[in-house]
């Protein structure tokens, strides 16, 4: 209670300072370059996310490879992008251009190839792309592994026993069942990558997702708490869809785990609300109740 | 009979580590033979069975299955490791069932029979679905095709794992202690489909300790012990007028 009461107290304090104005809040609450800058943020987060998924998983059957060089390839990948700081690699990748201003393949010794300015080819958008994904990747690789080593070795044994190849058997088998383990941590990463997208304020207005629009707004009118209010509502908005997303997801790939799966929030209100009027439940009938297999 | 064996063993040594679990193992089995191992646990019977498709390597000696050998290509004399592919192909002609079923728990049992015909074999799903239904029909589970594997009872499961095994269309059957991890009187039901697979001519080797089964059953029956093969001959031989004291004892523990 004493808790509440302080937390009360500091929001009502901060809400209702003199020089806050609540007007400018509603005001940009859904302006044009705001939601232009979520949807952005949106992009981006699915972009970085969906190369750190394809590379974690990629990353993750590299390292449990029975070849030492494939699985060491992984393991450097990992120990590399997971001990740098991702404002780090935004930076790297943002800046690249200054040391080797041009990208290209050729053949070693002649001067065929292809190349081209490396500013062309890794546009700001890229550079946080590259950033946020490559960084992400080494992130899912220890998700994707941890539910793969969950799965019971005799599901790799049965599946080989029947001659699957060993990425069939992964793709078919294995990975099928880590997603159960997989998703919760990776839902997680989705809410944590769509706040991490404001690092893009870095790349100085290039890439205007949400919080650089926020930014680029209250450097004009500076009302910079306003706007913070703003683009907080939206971050919170967006997680909560992610968050309710993952339950809808997590609840597919759980079939055939349970006997039943348990009725979808939805579907319980929907339940309680029909049967409002029932009459009370009589006594159960025990030989119904009991589990299928003790009958 | 005077046809080649199916499975020929010869001298196979299997270690892990510094402990050695087969101990030079030599055996033939007979197109159509239905073989019973049995034997104290640790004996190396499973892991015997295990070398047959490969699921363990061996480290001396040869196993080969239907003339080829197991896992390895035979020249001069070396003996060169297969590459992935070969191996795979060589395990899609051999059955396995396990002691713990290891269904796909993700796939319903008529996903789990057409899953290897459909992308080992790339037999049209519904080609597969078809033989896989008259399959798990084979194995008294008509009703249940569209079950997930924990809506069955353990001795359904393991009808669903030697259908699964069958529709590969092997040439010859293992089963690891199929009956172990059932419950006692589900355990008829999976012995009655085993039988009626050795009736229709499948060549089979069964680890087990159901002795009912191995003496009306099998062909031959063959006790092991540390690794090595102890006793064999007919299961009625064995079971009733064992030669060597270790058999004596093991049976009189489990008879």
């Amino acid at each position: 209670m004493l808790v509440l009461a302080v937390a009360a107290q500091i929001v009502g304090t901060i809400v209702t300072a003199p020089s806050l104005s609540w007007n400018v809040v509603l005001n940009y609450l859904f302006h044009q370059r705001i939601l232009e800058g979520a949807l952005r943020t949106l992009e981006l987060t699915a972009g970085a996310m969906l190369m750190g998924i394809v590379g974690g998983v990629i990353l993750a059957v590299m390292r449990l490879s029975p070849n030492p060089v494939v699985s060491t390839v992984s393991w450097f990948y990992i120990w590399f992008f997971r001990g740098t700081p991702v404002l780090v690699q935004i930076f790297f990748w943002f800046n690249l251009n200054t040391v080797l201003p041009h990208i290209g393949i050729g053949i070693p010794l002649t001067h065929l190839g292809l190349s081209a300015d490396t500013n062309t080819l890794i546009t700001p958008v890229m550079a946080v792309l590259f950033g946020l994904g490559f960084n992400e990747a080494a992130y899912m690789a220890e998700i994707v592994r941890a539910g793969i080593i969950s799965i019971e070795h005799g599901q790799t044994e049965a599946a080989q026993a029947l001659g699957m190849r060993r990425l069939q058997v992964m793709r078919r088998i294995i990975l099928p069942q880590a997603m159960r383990v997989i998703i919760p941590p990776t839902g997680n990463e989705t809410i944590s990558m769509l706040k991490t997208t404001s690092l893009a304020v870095i790349a100085g207005g290039a890439v205007v997702e949400l919080f650089t629009t926020g930014e680029q707004i209250a450097s004009a009118n500076f009302a910079i708490i306003e706007l913070l209010f703003v683009v907080s509502a939206w971050y919170l908005v967006m997680t909560s869809v992610l968050t309710f997303g993952q339950y809808y997801i997590e609840r597919y790939f759980a079939r055939g785990s349970q006997r039943e799966l348990p009725a979808t929030p939805l579907q319980r209100f929907r339940r309680a609300l029909f049967t409002f009027h029932a009459p009370p439940p009589t006594a159960p009938d025990v030989a119904t109740t009991l589990p299928r297999d003790r009958r | 009979m005077t046809s080649d064996p199916m499975v020929k063993a010869e001298a196979v040594h299997k270690r892990f580590g510094r402990l050695e679990v087969l101990r030079g193992i030599d055996l033939e089995v007979a197109p159509k033979e239905v073989l019973c191992l049995i034997g104290p646990s640790g004996s190396g019977k499973s892991t015997f069975l295990r070398c047959i498709n490969h699921l363990e390597k061996i480290d001396a000696g040869k196993l080969s299955v239907d003339g080829e050998l197991v896992g390895y290509r035979e020249r001069g004399d070396k003996l060169y490791e297969l590459p992935d592919r070969e191996v795979c192909r060589k395990r899609s002609e051999i059955g396995m069932v396990f002691q713990h079923f290891n269904l796909f728990p993700h796939m319903t049992a008529l996903e789990n029979v057409i899953e290897a015909p459909v992308h080992v074999k790339e037999e049209s799903k519904s080609t597969a679905e078809e033989r896989g239904r008259a399959l798990l029909a084979r194995v008294g589970l008509a009703d249940k095709v569209d079950s997930y594997p924990r809506q069955l009872s353990g001795g359904q499961q393991q009808r669903v794992a030697i259908a699964r095994a069958l529709a590969m269309e092997p040439k010859l059957m293992l089963f690891d202690e199929p009956t172990s991890a059932l419950d006692p009187e589900l355990v008829g039901d999976v012995l009655d489909a085993m039988r009626v697979l050795a009736e229709d001519g499948m060549t089979m080797i069964v680890v087990t300790h159901e002795m009912g089964f191995a003496r009306e059953v099998g062909d031959t029956l063959m006790f092991m012990d540390a690794g090595i093969i102890v006793e064999a001959g007919t299961p009625r031989d064995v079971l009733t007028s064992p030669q060597q004291e270790r058999t004596k004892s093991f049976l009189a523990k489990v008879l």
